[in-house]
């Protein structure tokens, strides 16, 4: 075991120095010019070269990557182009809204979609079940703002039981005010997600229930919860775990829609921001940030599964990506 | 430099600014809404925006949103403009014009102080100047400042500038430099100005707070504190509107919504002037639009009104030239090169283009661009041009248009006042080159007298319109919607500056 800790921790450090000089070539090569958004229209070349050189963007680019490489060593993330605020103090003032908005939403979405996906599975020849799969096939179509919007109007213009968007601008400071933010941002990204978990649930569930070793269980006696419990839960849990961690992962950023039409300032608004200003220091930051979380996320995914499932252990990694 | 240059907008550098109108200026908010009676000295007024600043400095790419949060309210100038364009003393109490309009002594008033709590003298002035002509300056006003010869500070009140030339534009100019705190640091991410609020937070992506400065000079404001709420979402910021999480928008860009705040006696929606132009710009040193019957022929055929309709339904303006009506040199030309399909067909025969031609549009990707450029392919087609519209995000644009002036056609939003001036520079990215118009424009930054200056200024303002120069769409509208709660906010903040101090809350 702690071989495999070893060798995946080498494959997690490895994976960000890979991803980090991906990301900051492939910037580069993007048209455009990061002075650009510091000068006006009216200005002369002098001022574009001046504001490049305020920037640094005039450096030479392997100077510009180990100073970049440098910072990132001892923890810094830089200073933003346009802003002049530090990223890594604004990275985590994002991440106080998106990791809550996103754990919250992921939490929401399994509680829907595990029960209904077994329920759409186990009881699909009723009327019930297959209304269950009809709306979750329905769900995945709908388009994530449309739904946002939809639940302002309702929630927000006609019942004003919640603001329609925005965030305290001291944060967590008041709690209850930043809950209520929060909670239509939540609900809206946990119906879309469970919309597609219900149909991973619930195909991992058919499988089970169409297994041989279910049918032996029952043979041998077990009640069909009981073998459930002890056989089927645990095969069905390991492919929807390796679809929760990417669910999860993608959701991290994947909230820019949500948090645009919540008016929320997550770190998906921050890389917008930033790809639209060619921030590069701001666009390396969320992004650096967001590749290591999505690589933890992979990491937890892989020892939760190889707990569950022991046939995994004696591999290099489950199925988690 | 003797061209009284203006920018377009900073903003027209990123998606977020481009869709804006404003200038890095405009003009001030004296012409506010009526109103008044009860109101809460203590109040919050929360502003909602789709403008935030890029960071909080006017020299360094701080955008127009800088210029609406902190102008008049945070930074003053020497100088402040008024609504009707017209320029006030600010900080100068008094100044003095020497005979050959070189010399330039201003006194500044008493009792001034920065928010730091130091007092304001002649060598802040002097290094806010400056910081506005450095080499390294972003400021957009830098090219008109240039004129500055020397500046001197006699005593701790007095301010002598002269200049290389006579400046016709030196005051008007003046009143977009902020008089900034000499030993201030890091003014990107703070400030120490002389307004009557000082800056209490900004948190990037969210909010700006303004608390009411203690040791102002002036009149205290109306409310304790000044909040400007930034969305990204235009539908997002009327919601904000309607749950009453904002008092008032600063500047209404989604003309579909109007109609719920119309219909609602909790809401005021006000027309005030603006001066952003959307511009057909042709390219008039290319081919074929270096002939004047073309373009003649392409505004002709062009139907204005029915654009304007159709974006922004009974709202803005249409114009015959570069001129929006707050500017002295004001004139109506719609009458010039009117909507005329007979005419354009005409004048296409006589140019040689009997059976049309085509050219490709480069329309900026964001609003109201695709559609004004969708628009103008369908009204071109009935005289027998071509369109081929070429999509553009606005860092090509800048690139590839203004700054490599390669294109034939283009779209864009001109945003500031008194920017008629450009067609004087030939280099300038849309090439139209008269000499008698670079002359006129010359001389009336060099006239004695605003009425001089004025009466050169229409002179480029007929000639360039008769040459369709570029064809001018139409004049935006400056839409503020409020909660009727609300008084005392600026009509015609023209965008870029949102004078806060005033706004009363019932």
């Amino acid at each position: 075991m702690t071989g495999y800790l070893l060798r995946r921790l080498a494959f997690l450090v490895v994976s960000l120095v890979l991803a980090s000089i991906v990301l900051f070539v492939l910037l580069r090569m993007l048209p455009g010019d990061p002075a650009n958004a510091l000068t006006s229209v009216g200005a002369s070349p002098e001022q574009i070269a001046a504001a490049r050189h305020s920037i640094g963007s005039d450096r030479p680019l392997p100077e510009q990557f180990t100073h970049w490489i440098g910072q990132l060593a001892t923890g810094d993330l830089g200073t933003s182009f346009v802003s002049s605020l530090p990223v890594g103090p604004e990275v985590v003032q994002r991440l106080s809204v998106t990791v809550p908005l996103t754990l919250s939403a992921f939490v929401l979405a399994v509680l829907i979609a595990v029960p209904a996906g077994f329920v759409a599975a186990h009881k699909r020849r009723t009327w019930y079940g297959a209304l269950l799969s009809g709306v979750s096939q329905l769900g995945i179509a709908v388009p994530v703002f449309w739904l946002g919007m939809i639940l302002v109007v309702v929630f927000a213009l006609n019942a004003g039981w919640l603001p329609s968007g925005g965030f305290p601008q001291d944060g967590w400071s008041d709690p209850a005010q930043a809950i209520r933010s929060l909670v239509l941002p939540v609900v809206t990204i946990a119906l879309v997600m469970s919309a597609s978990l219900i149909r991973y649930v619930r195909s991992a569930t058919l499988d089970v229930l169409d297994s041989d070793y279910l049918r032996t269980s029952r043979a041998l006696g077990s009640s069909f919860g009981q073998a459930m419990w002890r056989h089927g839960l645990r095969n069905a849990s390991v492919p929807v775990i390796s679809i929760l961690g990417i669910e999860l992962a993608s959701t991290l950023l994947g909230a820019v829609v949500v948090e645009s039409v919540f008016a929320l300032p997550g770190l998906g608004s921050l890389l917008a921001t930033g790809i639209a200003q060619h921030d590069y220091p701001v666009i390396q930051g969320v992004l650096f940030v967001s590749t290591l979380a999505v690589l933890l996320i992979g990491f937890a995914a892989d020892l939760v599964q190889r707990a569950i499932d022991p046939r995994l252990r004696g591999r290099l990694s489950g199925g988690a990506r | 430099m003797n061209l009284p240059k203006k920018p377009l907008s900073a903003g027209v550098l990123t998606v977020a600014l481009a869709v804006t109108l404003a200038a890095c200026g405009g003009s001030g908010g004296n012409n506010n809404s009526s109103g008044g009676g009860a109101y809460d000295k203590n109040a919050t007024v929360n502003i909602g925006s789709l403008y935030e600043p890029q960071n909080l400095d006017n020299t360094a790419g701080g955008g127009q949103g800088v210029t609406e949060a902190l102008n008049g309210n945070v930074y003053e100038g020497l100088f402040k403009l008024t609504d009707d364009g017209k320029v006030d003393k600010l900080l100068a109490r008094d100044y003095k014009v020497s005979p050959d309009g070189l010399t330039y002594t201003f006194t500044l008033r008493d009792g001034v102080k920065f928010h730091s709590g130091k007092a304001l003298t002649s060598k802040d002035v002097k290094y806010s100047l400056e910081k506005v002509i450095a080499p390294d300056s972003q400021s957009a006003r830098k090219s008109n400042l240039e004129v500055i010869k020397t500046i001197d500070t006699p005593d701790a009140q007095t301010v002598k500038v002269t200049l290389k030339q006579k400046s016709i534009s030196f005051v008007y100019n003046l009143s977009y430099v902020w008089i900034i705190n000499d030993q201030a640091k890091n003014l990107k991410t703070s400030e120490d100005g002389t307004g009557p609020y000082k800056l209490n937070k900004w948190t990037r992506g969210s909010a700006l707070s303004l608390d009411r400065f203690a040791g102002y000079w002036g009149t205290a404001t109306t409310n304790k504190q000044a909040v400007f709420h930034y969305y990204k979402d235009a539908t997002a910021l009327n919601n904000a509107l309607l749950t009453n999480a904002v008092d008032v928008v600063t500047s209404e860009q989604s003309p579909d919504a109007l109609d719920q705040f119309k219909s609602n006696q909790n809401y005021k929606v006000t027309d005030g002037n603006s001066t952003t132009k959307l511009l057909l710009a042709f390219n008039d040193k290319a081919k074929p639009f270096t002939d004047v019957k073309v373009r003649q022929a392409v505004s002709s055929a062009i139907d204005d009104k029915k654009l304007l309709e159709s974006v922004w339904g009974g709202y803005g303006k249409q114009i015959g030239s570069m001129v929006p009506p707050t500017d002295p040199w004001y004139e109506d030309l719609t009458k010039v090169n009117a909507y005329d399909t007979a005419k354009a067909k005409k004048l296409l025969k006589e140019a040689g283009y009997e059976k049309g031609f085509s050219f490709t549009l480069d329309t900026p990707n964001y609003d109201p661009h695709p559609t004004a450029a969708t628009f103008i392919k369908s009204q071109l087609a009935k005289v027998g041009i071509t369109v081929k519209i070429n999509t553009i995000t606005p860092d090509e644009w800048y690139t590839k248009v203004y700054k490599n002036h390669d294109f034939t056609a283009t779209l864009q939003e001109h945003v500031n006042d008194r920017d008629v001036v450009w067609y004087g520079n030939p280099d300038f990215y849309w090439g139209y080159d008269n000499k008698q118009v670079t002359q006129w424009v010359a001389d009336a930054e060099k006239a004695s007298t605003t009425q001089a200056q004025t009466e050169l200024l229409k002179k480029v303002n007929r000639k360039t319109a008769e040459d369709a120069a570029s064809d001018w769409l139409y004049l935006y509208p400056q839409i503020v919607v409020a909660s009727s709660k609300v008084s005392g906010y600026p009509l015609n903040g023209l965008n870029s500056q949102f004078f806060a101090y005033d706004i009363k809350k019932g």
